[in-house]
């Protein structure tokens, strides 16, 4: 007789990881601790790389980096309690910018659940609100089940974060449960096609309109529509504007395209918006960033709205057409029923409001951020892939790197999240190789500086530009503007010297005072790609980002520079 | 890999030009509750999830009553996989809307349908305990009989009574009840069932 060789069982834990494997996980960032140990002893059998960051927030926005740089889900492993929650900043990020992303989260063992156990949560209980879905595994068969609805959940659709809570008895013991590949939602539904005739109706009010607007967002960039948008835009003659989010989708340096529309987007684009007889949403969601004032938000524009997530129909304005579809399906199908509009005098309007508004920034009184961002595009930022942190750097960045290829330009947008832009930068240099320019200020790099160590461990070629203003910069623009400039919580007094900072990380880092050294700095980093560099841009300590529409007003109330007069407290949404 | 995603049970009209807001009927003003019902996947959490969706709008339902659901055909539902939910709630239609919307995001909601100003059975359930005295009996019990009420305890100085009919006759019952000392008062709230081949 025979004694068969003993079979090892797999572990709750090794199924886990095998499922990561089976849907093409390269990499997972996280953070170990007690609750999660059986699935981090599963990692060490795995050709899946796990990244140690230095912090759960890094992690979570790592994978965040990961996702928009790649359109791949991003992965996070933590352990319970603390760890868990210190992902929260992360999912709402997430959720609010459409990032999918899988977060696996230790938990206590199923009997010791809700009795307070040593680093005990209720994860799922914390972050209903910030997930598109989640999970808590009471049993080991369910795990396959699970993970392949959560990477079904998270890609499809309108993408987003999904938590899955593994109590650790779950991941320690037995898992026998075969392979997943199907997956039964019921109450799941994705649009894809948009229906013929509400295409031919989009057909019908595009024909009619003489100064039309593409609106473009984040939606574009997910689906990949550019091009198909691009070749609307030229059939019809119609400028592209796009929102933070949608940079990237079609070449910002295209002739009908006109930059980023706005609060602070360029005064020609918001011109076109203000005067347009139609507009277009394709993957946007009328933002109040966009919008301004509602009421008074192109009240006379047909308005047509594609968006594969229906509830976002009607939801801040209510248009004339609405297609539930993939933005790039949706605009795939429209391009055929469209003819050449009569937009020559629209067109000449707007290339008079280009000449009469362009982007401009004083050249004197010192180093300008603007400056900076501007030599960056010039000197190949268009080639590198450019994250941004959150403040004024983030909006100067917007209107002055302007944005060549798909998922080159990754930035937090719905939730404005500081601390978000450098962890994200090396998740995105990690997952695609391509030089990632991280700018970055000096209050939102201090989040999550602490990652340095991680960039440099991972020798990610990240490019760190510190817009050094020594300032809550956005801050203190509005104090200036809006407060009668009583500051209050807005200096970064006691500062570090950034470049001796990532000297300690064995970072190579260089300091530009002048207007003069800017190009050299910046040829200098571009050449440097074995790993993290960084540069401390000290710019001067009090400049504003114009154009503004200040939250809740008009469009018509877009300010170009500094007003002469005081002005009334925004009473828009923050 | 394949992938099963059913169409959903409501629903949205796309084209606002046609006929915005098919399932959200507007008269708020003489009908101030509105009636939406789920068919849901008998999840942990799902009670939770539909909750929010009213909560972070700072917006309160006025009941809410889950049962469990038939298994559904088509669907393959094992016993106990589906439940029923049926909300009461005020709200103006656009915000109403926009609730019914993110039900339906959710991925534990198979369907919600808002049915109000639509033709349905609805039914509700009330166990009163009233101070009775033997004078005040015979009146209460008139009261019992018009309201198809039940007497089902009877106690030397209360007794409770049990009405099933619609929301606004109880509300007519429980108003007659009053002065006579209402000492507790359970109600079931509303369920709804769509007429004829209709869905709920
Ligand atoms: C986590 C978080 N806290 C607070 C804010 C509010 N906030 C928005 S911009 C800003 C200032 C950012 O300062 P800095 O990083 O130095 O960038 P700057 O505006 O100076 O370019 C603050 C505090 C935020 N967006 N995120
Ligand atoms: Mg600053």
């Amino acid at each position: 007789m025979v004694t068969p060789t003993p079979q090892k069982v797999s572990s709750g834990g090794d199924k886990v990881v095998q499922c990561l494997e089976r849907e093409g996980v390269e990499v997972v960032y996280g953070y170990s601790g007690g609750a999660a140990m059986p699935i981090f002893d599963a990692l060490v059998d795995s050709r899946i790389k796990f990244v140690l960051t230095r912090h759960e927030q890094g992690a979570a926005h790592m994978a965040d980096g990961y996702a928009r740089a790649t359109g791949k889900p991003g992965v996070v492993l933590v352990t319970s309690g603390p760890g868990a929650t210190n992902c929260v900043t992360g999912l709402l990020t997430a959720l609010m910018d459409s990032v999918p992303m899988i977060v696996l989260t230790g938990q206590t063992i199923t009997s010791m659940l809700g009795k307070d156990a040593f680093q005990e949560a209720d994860v799922t209980g914390i972050t209903y609100p910030v997930v598109k879905h989640s999970y808590l595994i009471k049993e080991a068969a369910e795990i396959p089940r699970v993970m392949r609805e959560a990477f079904h959940i998270a890609t499809t659709g309108r993408p987003g974060p999904v938590l899955i809570d593994l109590p650790k008895d779950v991941t320690q013991g037995p898992c026998t449960a075969p392979f997943v590949d199907t997956v039964n939602l019921p109450g799941y539904h994705v649009p894809d096609r948009p229906a013929r005739a509400l295409l031919e109706k989009t057909a019908a009010l595009l024909a009619k309109s003489r100064r039309p607007v593409l609106y473009v967002g984040h939606g574009a960039v997910i689906s990949n529509a550019g091009q198909a948008i691009l070749q609307l835009a030229t059939t019809l003659g119609a400028p592209i504007v796009n929102t933070l989010l949608g940079k990237g989708a079609c070449t910002e340096d295209h002739p009908l395209h006109l930059g980023m529309l706005g609060m602070h987007g360029t005064a020609y684009a918001n011109r076109a918006v203000e005067h347009c007889d139609l507009i277009m949403a394709i993957g946007a969601r009328w933002d109040d960033r966009i919008t301004g004032k509602l009421s008074e938000f192109c009240p006379e524009a047909t308005k047509i709205h594609v968006d594969i997530d229906v509830a976002e129909f009607n939801k801040v304005v209510r248009p004339d057409v609405c297609l539930a579809a993939d933005a790039r399906l949706a605009i795939e199908e429209l391009v055929p029923l469209v003819r050449k509009l009569d937009t020559a005098d629209w067109l000449k309007e707007i290339a008079g409001w280009r000449r009469q508004y362009p982007l401009k920034y004083a050249r004197k009184g010192g180093l300008r951020a603007q400056h900076v961002l501007d030599r960056l595009d010039t000197l190949g930022g268009r080639d590198c892939i450019i994250t941004t942190d959150v403040g004024q750097h983030q909006m100067w960045a917007a209107q002055f790197c302007r944005t060549t290829r798909n998922r080159h330009w990754i930035s937090s947008g719905g939730a404005g999240t500081m601390g978000f832009g450098f962890p994200a930068a090396i998740g995105a240099a990690m997952a695609t190789g391509t030089p990632t320019w991280c700018v970055v200020g000096d209050g939102g790099f201090q989040m999550t500086v602490a990652e340095l160590a991680t960039a440099k461990l991972q020798k990610a070629p990240v490019k760190i530009l510190v817009i050094n203003n020594h300032y809550l910069g956005m801050i203190r623009q509005w104090q200036e503007l809006f407060f009668d400039n009583r500051l209050s919580g807005a200096d970064l007094e006691g500062n570090p010297d950034f470049v001796k900072l990532a000297a300690a990380y064995d970072i190579p880092g260089k300091r530009v005072t002048r207007a003069g050294d800017v190009d050299k700095a910046i040829k200098w980093a571009m050449a440097y790609n074995e790993g993290p560099c960084l540069i401390d841009a000290e710019v001067v300590k009090e400049d504003n980002v114009f154009p503004m529409i200040p939250a809740g007003a008009p469009y018509s109330g877009m300010i170009v520079e500094r007003p002469k007069v005081k002005m009334e407290k925004p009473t828009g949404s923050t | 890999m394949s992938t099963i995603t059913e169409p959903r049970g409501a629903e949205f009209e796309l084209d606002p030009g046609k006929a915005p807001r098919r399932h959200v009927v507007t008269d708020v003003v003489t009908a101030p509750l509105h009636t939406i019902s789920l068919l849901v996947r008998n999840k942990p959490g799902v009670l939770v999830r539909v909750s929010l969706v009213f909560s972070r709008r700072g917006y309160n339902m006025e009941s809410l009553v889950v049962s469990p659901a038939l298994s559904i055909a088509g669907l393959g539902a094992a016993p106990g996989e589906f439940s029923r939910m049926t909300i009461t709630c005020s709200g103006d239609p656009d915000t109403l809307e926009q609730i019914i919307k993110q039900f339906e995001k959710l991925v534990d909601v198979v369907h919600a349908i808002d049915h109000t100003g639509q033709p349905v059975i609805e039914s509700e359930l009330a166990l009163v305990k009233i101070k009775a005295g033997l004078r005040e009996r015979t009146e209460l019990l008139q009261i019992a009989e018009n309201f198809k009420a039940k007497v089902v305890d009877f106690g030397a100085e209360s007794l409770i009574m049990r009405c099933a009919s619609e929301t606004e006759k109880l509300d007519a019952f429980v108003n007659l009840l009053k002065p006579f000392g209402i000492i507790e008062l359970v109600r079931s709230g509303k369920i709804l069932m769509a007429r004829g081949l209709d869905a709920t």
